[in-house]
């Protein structure tokens, strides 16, 4: 059974000056499924989500999305073609409120029917949202500005969800929540890549997984088998 | 009292006008970290086009709006022309940058209109004036502090209700976040250029009317009055804008109307050391802006 991933990318290479953060990976993920990329910190797995959605710029190598070549296209035209990514920390607009928030998450959809659908799931996903709607994005807990986050991030519609460090800070008990959540999200068919920390959590919900150390990826597999493979202990404690 | 009354109004006017001002730079500012300099010449472009429109015979109803539209217009073309090739460039490239615009176009309006100063004709209503008891207001007085309410009423709305300006507030918090929703970096800085635009050409009406002429270095002195406004009020802040705004005029007007004759002449520093005494104990101004240091595009 072969078929066209959703998004993959070839030969990626990540530089902040000269300073190499990815070292020519190879990745692939398929429509509907959930693939996380794990590694100890450093390890180069934000700089790869970043560039697979323009945010910081791919220095070799190709990243396809739907058959397209996005590689050399910024954020705001990856959102359209339903590619985003929830980033790391949260980064809500805190002087905004959670409507607010929300709508712009939905900026760059006009469809008055899809925009009407993105809301009502966002509010039937996250009940929370919708009490705390004229509230600052600000006052927000550490667990609501995470689900807004992810709620932002799921009003365009997107095909492909990118979320980095989705239980980043948050207490044990609202990392359940969270990846309650992401669990919820695979049955509505968001396929999404997930930067974890959390690995037993993230091999938890995923299907596939890539290990990362150092740039490169080390290991790869189903989530089953890293979770057997001495590969992942090993990039954890740093030995390549 | 009646003095009293009457400076106050006149504190009004001057300082609604540098509020004004003091908000179009901070818009721009607010986005894109650069203080833009040439903003007074957006308000010459407002004030020739003033001047033209009364040698022409245009009525002035519609002179206003098209020297509004004439601040806009320039506002956009500055930013497509000029800043937008040193976009993410450091604050010192830009800042430079709107040097090189604001001198550019001075000498442009020297060598192609007049060095020197050239009269605008105004209607005859804005300068009669109202009696209220004893109280005299010019009308030119209260149109300017009307025109500043409507102003800041109508930016208000726009930047909490319409899409574009919860996107400029956004992209002000964190840009890079904004455009992973799919807001358009060059949208965004262009609507922030425009309104700044239609602030300076507001401000440039008020500015005229009150003088009735224009000269080539017109915007120079109230840009830098509203520039120690923004700072007053707290850099990059809106709201800090317009409250450092009035702040200044109020300053400047109750100084030159009760301050003794012999301390007259030290009017400008005593209001400079005033504003510096705040500072001194507000660093960040009177309402800092939360995203000073945050990343601009």
């Amino acid at each position: 059974m072969t078929r066209v991933p959703l998004l993959s990318a070839q030969g990626l290479n990540v530089r902040y000056g000269a300073i190499q953060a990815v070292r020519g990976i190879e990745l692939s993920i398929n429509e509907g499924e959930i693939v996380t990329f794990l590694g100890a910190n450093g390890a180069g797995k934000s700089s790869t989500l970043n560039a697979l959605v323009g945010l910081v710029p791919v220095a070799e190598g190709r990243v396809l999305f739907d058959d397209q070549d996005i590689t050399d296209l910024a954020p705001e035209r990856l959102t359209p073609m339903g590619l985003t990514l929830a980033p790391e920390g949260r980064r809500v607009f805190g002087g905004l409120t959670v409507e607010e928030n929300l709508r712009m998450g939905a900026y760059a959809v006009n469809d008055v029917d899809r925009r009407m659908a993105a809301w009502d799931m966002v509010y039937d996903l996250f009940p929370i949202l919708h009490e705390r709607r004229k509230q600052f994005a600000g006052t927000l807990s550490g667990g609501q500005q995470q689900m807004l986050a992810i709620g932002r991030a799921l009003m365009c519609g997107p095909r492909l969800l990118l979320l980095d460090e989705p239980s980043l800070g948050l207490a044990p008990k609202i990392v359940g929540q969270i990846f309650d959540l992401i669990a919820l999200l695979r049955e509505r068919d968001v396929t999404l890549g997930i930067v974890e920390q959390n690995v037993a959590m993230a091999l938890e919900v995923a299907d596939r997984g890539y290990v990362m150390a150092a740039g490169r990826v080390v290991a790869t597999g189903t989530a089953e088998e890293l979770r057997q493979t001495d590969r992942l202990r090993a990039a954890y404690l740093g030995e390549e | 009292m009646d003095l009293f009354v009457q400076q106050t109004v006149n504190a009004l006017a001057l300082g609604g006008t540098y509020a004004l001002l003091a908000l179009g730079l901070a818009v721009v500012f607010s986005i894109m970290g650069l203080i833009n300099f040439a903003h007074g010449e957006l308000m010459t472009i407002s004030g020739y086009t003033l001047m033209y429109c009364g040698i022409l015979g245009v009525p002035f109803v519609v002179s206003v709006p098209l020297a509004i539209l004439a601040a806009v217009l320039a506002a956009v073309a500055m930013e497509r022309i000029a800043f937008r090739p040193v976009r993410g460039g450091s604050g010192a490239t830009m800042l430079i940058t709107s040097f090189a615009v604001a001198m550019i176009l001075q000498v442009l309006f020297q060598n192609l209109i007049s060095a020197r100063s050239q009269a605008v004709a105004l209607p005859q209503i804005l300068s009669q004036s109202v009696h209220l008891g004893n109280v005299i207001i010019g009308v030119n007085k209260i149109a300017a502090i009307v025109a500043t309410v409507l102003m800041l009423i109508f930016l208000d709305r726009f930047m909490n209700r319409q899409k574009t300006g919860i996107a400029m507030r956004a992209a002000a918090e964190d840009f890079a976040v904004a455009r992973l929703m799919g807001i358009r970096a060059n949208t965004v800085i262009a609507g922030a250029f425009a309104i700044s635009g239609l602030l300076a050409g507001v401000a440039a009406v008020l500015w005229v009317s009150q003088r009735a002429s224009v000269d080539p270095l017109m915007g120079f002195t109230p840009v830098l009055k509203a520039f120690i406004a923004a700072i007053l009020g707290g850099l990059g802040s809106l709201r800090g804008a317009v409250a450092g705004g009035f702040m200044l005029g109020f300053i400047e007007v109750y100084l030159a109307a009760f301050l003794p004759q012999e301390f007259q002449e030290f009017r400008e520093p005593i209001g400079l050391g005033l504003v510096v005494l705040i500072l001194l104990f507000r660093p960040n101004g009177m309402i800092p802006s939360r995203f000073l240091g945050s990343i601009k595009v």
